[in-house]
């Protein structure tokens, strides 16, 4: 006989699922990077506990269905190896994943591997995992290493692009023009030619860096700074889906955790508590308090560099089917 | 003349001719490569022996100190003209065996093709050359097949090697400068075989020109000119003449390095150009390479330092492209016997 505290459960990382008496183990892997050696640790909970299968979830861990309510101790003892060696925050060890609300933060592959991104998206996202987690409230946060935007942070409450600032030494400059046509072509068309040397539009520059790949003598670089893109409250959804919109461009890593960080005071006050399973996404949250109300809380504390736009107001579009 | 110093004091002698000389090495520029977090090794200016890259091989070649990117040559306004003044202060370039080759073949374009070239000449008259050894082949490299692994014709050798900076001198400067020093022979360190092999075929054929072998370069190439801009050898430049924006009526003319595997090179009055195939580029920078500039000076001018093969976006690599056409060579001259 079964006698389960379902909130519990969820918030241990398991899910009430359609088949009765059996759950899913979610596991949480930061940046979506994992050395080979935890795999084998997945698939040996998969065979003995699960229906050895592991689902591959959307924001990057691992889901294994076809586990037993019953059995979730001993699945717990089984993931604390994976827990210890991802570094995930815990607030009790040996019981598993103690909150399930801060989702799992998603990265694309970045500067590891990929030769578009401007800065090392693994390295931040297991900083902020380490900054918010663990955590019951629902937040999604993604990082993607440049305005490609592979991991679709525009889907994301918190989406953070990277950016590098070009720097142009002209007397490297030949002015063949590759990062011309690659900005043209490939991004915002910000370059121009004026005595045959490079004019950067600043205004329209995304920091993509296609200058700095396309250049082939190093007269385009990258500033030893990363910047950020921080864009705000995308989500899908029933009621209004949307893309996240632009709060600030050309921000600071500090200034992007504190912010966020912030963000939890901010839904802790406003949270409707009425709302089902005390569940309110952080986006409908700010329809009701307005930006400015947001943005008051968002903001305290936070030193920007002087080079970060803020855009204000945000205003956020999608579908209404509400 | 042969000496064993230490870095404390070959630092104060570069110390005492940097007033008269901008010392340039090949140096880490941390972060300046192409893609995020990877480094540059290019020639920059340098105050310390610690700061020259002596472990791995250049990017780029120590030619942009004779040859800069961009240099200006001569500033006009309406009926008269003034040269750009020459630096201030002579060079000291460290470099090694195969770039001091390569100098051979800039100075032969610049200073024995023809009129000699009084920008060049008044950079190259000024500069000292420091030879750098090779403990080791680096990846790529393929000087024994060119003959460039070894050179005499240098103002110094220096190599430092850990509290001992082993200098051989062939400059009075610094014959002067090392007096006292324990004298000891010194070698330079070469190397005696690559792991890359290069066999360059005596002639090739007139009928190759338009070979099939060449369209493959041709879906490969993207145009981009990085081989020639990182090439020792590669000494083609384009002219820019710039009139000031707030006054139309002064400017000054630029030379600039131009590369014939970039668009325009063979851009001509009224709009022809005539090798717009990239595979005809590759042709036509393979051929002057390793064959008709042997033709016309009697040396190859590839120098085998790699650096193509390193830096091609595409991995398009021009040493195996001369394996490949010499055995087409091969094959077209059975064929025809």
């Amino acid at each position: 006989m079964l006698d389960l505290n379902t909130k519990k459960i969820k918030k241990n990382a398991y899910r009430i699922t359609k088949v009765r008496g059996e759950t899913a183990s979610r596991v949480r892997v930061p940046g979506g990077l994992l050395t080979a050696d935890l795999l084998p640790l997945i698939q040996n909970i998969a065979e003995s506990y699960g229906n050895g299968r592991i689902h591959l979830t959307t924001r990057q861990g691992f889901e294994i269905p076809g586990i037993k309510f019953t059995d979730m101790d001993a699945v717990n003892a089984l993931l604390q190896p994976i827990i210890d060696k991802l570094g995930i925050n815990q607030e009790i060890p040996g019981k598993g994943y103690t909150s399930a609300g801060t989702r799992n933060i998603s990265a694309c592959i970045g500067s590891n591997t990929c030769p578009f991104a401007t800065y090392n998206t693994t390295n931040f996202a297991k900083r902020m995992e380490k900054e918010i987690f663990p955590n019951d409230l629902h937040f999604k946060v993604a990082f993607t290493g440049c305005a490609n935007d592979c991991i679709k942070t525009r889907m994301q409450d918190f989406g953070i692009i990277g950016m590098t600032e070009p720097q142009y030494q002209k007397e490297r400059c030949m002015g063949c023009q590759a990062c011309v046509k690659a900005c043209k072509k490939k991004s915002v068309d910000a370059l121009a030619v004026e005595n045959y040397r490079i004019v950067r539009n600043t205004e329209k520059c995304v920091g993509c860096g296609e200058c700095v790949i396309n250049c082939p003598t190093r007269a385009w670089t990258r500033s030893p700074e990363t910047y950020y893109r921080m864009v705000l409250m995308g989500r899908t959804g029933k009621r209004n889906p949307r893309l996240a919109e632009d709060f600030l461009v050309w921000a600071t890593e500090d200034a992007i955790v504190k912010i966020i960080k912030n963000t939890y005071g901010f839904v802790n006050h406003y949270i409707n508590r009425e709302a089902p399973g005390g569940k309110e996404h952080i986006g409908y949250i700010i329809d009701r308090t307005g930006f400015e109300e947001y943005k008051k809380w968002a903001m305290e504390g936070v030193e920007l560099d002087p080079r970060t736009i803020v855009k204000n107001p945000v205003y956020w579009g999608g579908i209404h089917y509400d | 003349m042969g000496y064993h110093t230490t870095p404390e004091k070959m630092n104060a002698i570069f110390s005492d001719l940097s007033k008269d000389y901008l010392i340039y090495a090949p140096k880490r520029f941390v972060g300046d490569g192409t893609f995020t977090d990877i480094d540059t090794i290019r020639y920059g200016e340098i105050t310390d022996l610690a700061e020259i890259e002596f472990a791995e091989k250049s990017d780029y070649s120590f030619k942009e100190v004779l040859l800069p990117i961009s240099e200006t040559l001569f500033y006009f306004t309406e009926n008269e003209m003034k040269e750009a003044d020459p630096p201030k202060k002579g060079a000291i370039v460290f470099l090694r065996s195969c770039d001091l080759h390569g100098l051979k073949r800039m100075d032969t374009i610049y200073l024995e093709n023809g009129a000699v070239d009084t920008y060049y000449k008044r950079l190259r008259d000024q500069t000292k050359f420091i030879l750098i050894g090779c403990e080791n082949s680096f990846d790529n490299c393929f000087c024994v097949s060119m003959g460039t692994q070894k050179s005499d014709d240098y103002d110094a050798y220096i190599k430092v090697d850990g509290q001992t900076v082993l200098v051989d001198s062939h400059w009075d400067v610094l014959d002067t400068a090392l007096a006292g020093q324990a004298p000891a022979p010194v070698t330079p360190d070469s190397v005696t075989a690559n792991d890359t092999v290069v066999t360059i075929p005596e002639t090739v054929p007139q009928t190759l020109f338009d070979a099939p072998f060449w369209e493959d370069y041709g879906n490969r190439c993207i145009a981009c000119g990085r081989c020639n801009f990182v090439c020792p050898t590669c000494t083609c430049f384009t002219m820019q003449d710039i009139f000031y924006t707030d006054n139309g009526k002064a400017g000054e003319r630029r030379r600039v390095w131009a590369s014939c595997h970039v668009d325009g090179y063979t851009d001509m009055a009224g709009g022809h150009a005539f090798r717009n195939d990239k595979g005809q580029r590759m042709r036509f920078k393979v051929m002057h390479k390793v064959n008709d500039y042997k033709r016309r000076f009697g040396s190859h001018m590839c120098i085998g330092c790699g650096r193509c093969d390193d830096v091609c976006p595409e991995y398009i690599s021009f040493a195996n492209c001369i394996n490949k056409l010499n055995d087409l060579v091969n094959d077209t001259v059975k064929e025809e016997n």
